[in-house]
């Protein structure tokens, strides 16, 4: 497997098109994308590899970084820089972490991999108290921008929410005070057994004061140094995100409501895959890669020109790569929604179902990676082939369903509002399911509502629990994950399990 | 004999390795191992010779910070070289305690790790059995730009940038 890192997520249409080709010419004419935001290619042949490099750096994107103990690519918002909520412009501050990062002379050996998510926003899409570091940016109430420094969250087999060290770092110092946090993991995080080398078991065995502590401690020689930030340099980079030339429209598009009450298709997608814009006139548009039969995160090269084309037509030749491994369109006018939508049918890349039960994270899992203890994939498709109906997925409304086929969790299956957890039980393929995870500011993890599944046990299980939400939801506002916050998961799991004597048996 | 690489040209060794329990020879520059200097450390000092120390991973800067002055050598030695601790231990020598020194470093001592280890302030480097030397001295010029603050280059990029712009 080869992965591309994609800084960020952002990608230019033509470095999408390059892409594309490669994944044709040295691969199966397909790629995924994690929801580490980067492109994975599965099949390449080592000795094409020198090829693939070199035709990536053509485009300049490289395969830096993606593995190994080091500092990885930086995550953000995929509606960075153009969502009304956005604090500072995310996308700065993700790259001064990425140069920080890219061949840090003092941190390329870590104790384990390192993962740096940056939030620029007031509602958190990027899991950032999930992260080895989380930064959420803060304006103080005097204008200072600063941010809150979130350290030791993570998924895996030890999930942990991360602690809040710093409520207010000034922008200045965030370099300095990166490599403090680093330095002091890179001396005391452990190496003797990889399971507990991440930084979150550290911050745990030290607890969060005293490693707060050191921090501040190693901080007091940094702070101040050369590597404090300049506004200059702020400013430099700002200049380098080419940002388009917004031209001044009306905050609603006329057209646009007549279309939305005759076309009930459009309407449908325009609900669930337009997402508002701080520009008037604007919308960012989320193209999904979970329609129904297809595994989450797959695109083919065909669609990848595609999409090329529909960014250069309709969103300044940019796209971006979603942690929940969509794309996105970020800067289309509301005259050209219609447009956008009736090609992303053609292309399958419109099932209108972001944040709905079906637009389903899922790590490659069995099919692909050596690892999992359990297939992902026919999971995922098989609850997306029972719940295909649009409206009863509306009804149900916002949920996150996640699935991961092994403790490594790549599909985030802990922050999942169900999670789904492949296990091996006597060498045979088990599922063990969880519910009430959550991303975003309020990040909770899931609890395991009891023994685990055969594979064609799930989709029932997953109906049971959608019966119980909707027998005890005390409105249709009242999304899935807050009725688990409100009644607890006792109410699910005697739901789930009653008579399973039965629809064990009536399964088979 | 492994060889040294130092200021970035091929040098032999002067320096004699003296195990722990082995007896000092005169007149010779001798590397102890830490523990040793630690208990021996009038003996040593009354010698008339220099006098190097080798740390290993797990030890920190501050270990010998205050007695920097009475080294002509501080070696770091790497047991894998994927343990990445030796480079924090260098640049907190260089940085903090303004050692100036020879900083070496032994052990598994890879080409590919010797500009990184350059950048935190290493300059003296024994290279493990079979690394290609010619390919070993070609390594410091890796990269001919780098973003962050090193010992090498105490000013990031961003301000040398900034410095010529203005
Ligand atoms: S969660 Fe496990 S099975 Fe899935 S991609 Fe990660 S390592 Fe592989």
């Amino acid at each position: 497997m080869l992965r591309i890192a994609i800084p960020y997520g952002l990608l230019a249409a033509r470095q999408f098109r390059k892409l594309a080709a490669i994944a044709r010419q040295f691969d199966r004419g397909y790629g995924h994308f994690s929801t580490r935001q980067n492109l994975q290619l599965n099949w390449p042949r080592l000795e094409d590899v020198p090829d693939m490099l070199e035709a990536l750096a053509s485009v300049e994107m490289h395969a830096i970084q993606t593995s190994g103990n080091c500092v990885r690519n930086v995550t953000t918002d995929h509606f960075a820089s153009v969502a009304p909520d956005e604090i500072v412009d995310s996308f700065v501050w993700c790259e001064l972490v990425r140069q920080w990062s890219t061949f840090h002379p003092e941190f390329s050996f870590l104790p384990r991999k390192f993962k740096i998510a940056v939030n620029g926003a007031l509602n958190d899409r990027t899991a950032a108290l999930v992260h080895d570091i989380g930064l959420n940016a803060i304006r103080a109430d005097d204008g200072a921008i600063g941010f809150q420094v979130i350290v030791g969250g993570g998924l895996g087999r030890t999930p942990v929410i991360g602690h809040v060290i710093r409520e207010f770092l000034p922008w200045q110092h965030l370099l300095t005070y990166l490599d403090a946090i680093l330095r002091v993991y890179n001396r005391y995080g452990r190496r003797d057994n990889k399971y507990k080398a991440r930084i979150k078991i550290l911050v745990r065995e030290k607890t969060p004061e005293v490693f707060t502590r050191e921090i501040e401690e190693e901080w007091a020689h940094l702070k101040d140094g050369p590597a404090t930030l300049i506004e200059a340099e702020i400013q430099r980079i700002e200049a380098r995100f080419n940002r388009p030339s917004y031209e001044t429209l009306p905050v609603h598009h006329a057209a646009l409501a007549e279309l939305l009450a005759t076309d009930r298709a459009f309407a449908a997608w325009y609900r669930r895959n337009v997402h508002p814009h701080k520009m008037p006139g604007y919308a960012a548009v989320s193209l999904s890669l979970k329609k129904t039969g297809v595994p989450p995160g797959d695109v083919t090269s065909d669609q990848m020109e595609a999409i090329a084309d529909l960014a250069d037509r309709y969103s300044f030749g940019e796209l971006r790569v979603s942690h929940e491994q969509n794309l996105i369109l970020a800067d289309v006018q509301q005259s050209d929604l219609h447009a956008v939508w009736r090609r992303a049918r053609e292309l399958g890349l419109a099932t209108p179902n972001i944040g709905l039960l079906t637009n389903i994270i899922a790590c490659p899992g069995g099919d692909f990676c050596s690892l999992a203890n359990a297939k992902s994939l026919p999971i995922a498709a098989a609850i997306q082939e029972r719940f295909d109906d649009l409206y009863f997925l509306h009804d149900i409304g916002e949920l996150d369903l996640n699935i991961s086929g092994c403790i490594n969790s790549c599909g985030h299956h802990h922050v999942g509002h169900i999670g789904i957890l492949g296990v091996d039980k006597a060498n045979e393929e088990w599922y063990q399911v969880s519910i009430g995870g959550s991303q975003g500011v309020n990040a909770s993890l899931g609890k395991v509502i009891g023994p685990s599944f055969a594979q064609d046990e799930i989709p029932d299980v997953v109906g049971r629990l959608l019966d119980c939400y909707v027998a005890r939801r005390e409105s249709d506002d009242e999304r899935f994950i807050d009725v688990v916050r409100r009644i607890g998961i006792e109410p699910f799991k005697e739901t789930v399990y009653a008579n399973t004597h039965q629809s064990a048996t009536t399964s088979h | 004999m492994p060889t040294l690489i130092n200021q970035r040209q091929l040098l032999t060794d002067q320096w004699v390795h003296v195990d722990d329990a082995a007896e000092l020879p005169a007149l010779v520059p001798v590397l102890v191992s830490l523990a040793r200097w630690q208990h021996d450390r009038l003996l040593l000092a009354a010698r008339q010779a220099p006098l190097g120390v080798l740390l290993s991973t797990h030890h920190t800067a501050s270990d010998i910070a205050e007695h920097l002055h009475s080294f002509g050598l501080v070696t770091i030695h790497f047991p894998k070289f994927t343990d990445g601790r030796d480079y924090s231990i260098a640049r907190t020598l260089r940085e903090r305690f303004g050692y100036r020194g020879e900083l070496r470093a032994a052990g598994n001592v890879l080409r590919d790790q010797l500009f990184n280890m350059a950048r935190v302030g290493f300059n003296a480097f024994l290279l493990r059995d079979g690394q290609d030397v010619d390919a070993a001295l070609a390594a410091f010029r890796d990269f001919s730009k780098a973003y962050q603050v090193s010992v090498e280059r105490p000013i990031p990029l961003f301000r040398r940038r900034a410095a010529v712009s203005a």
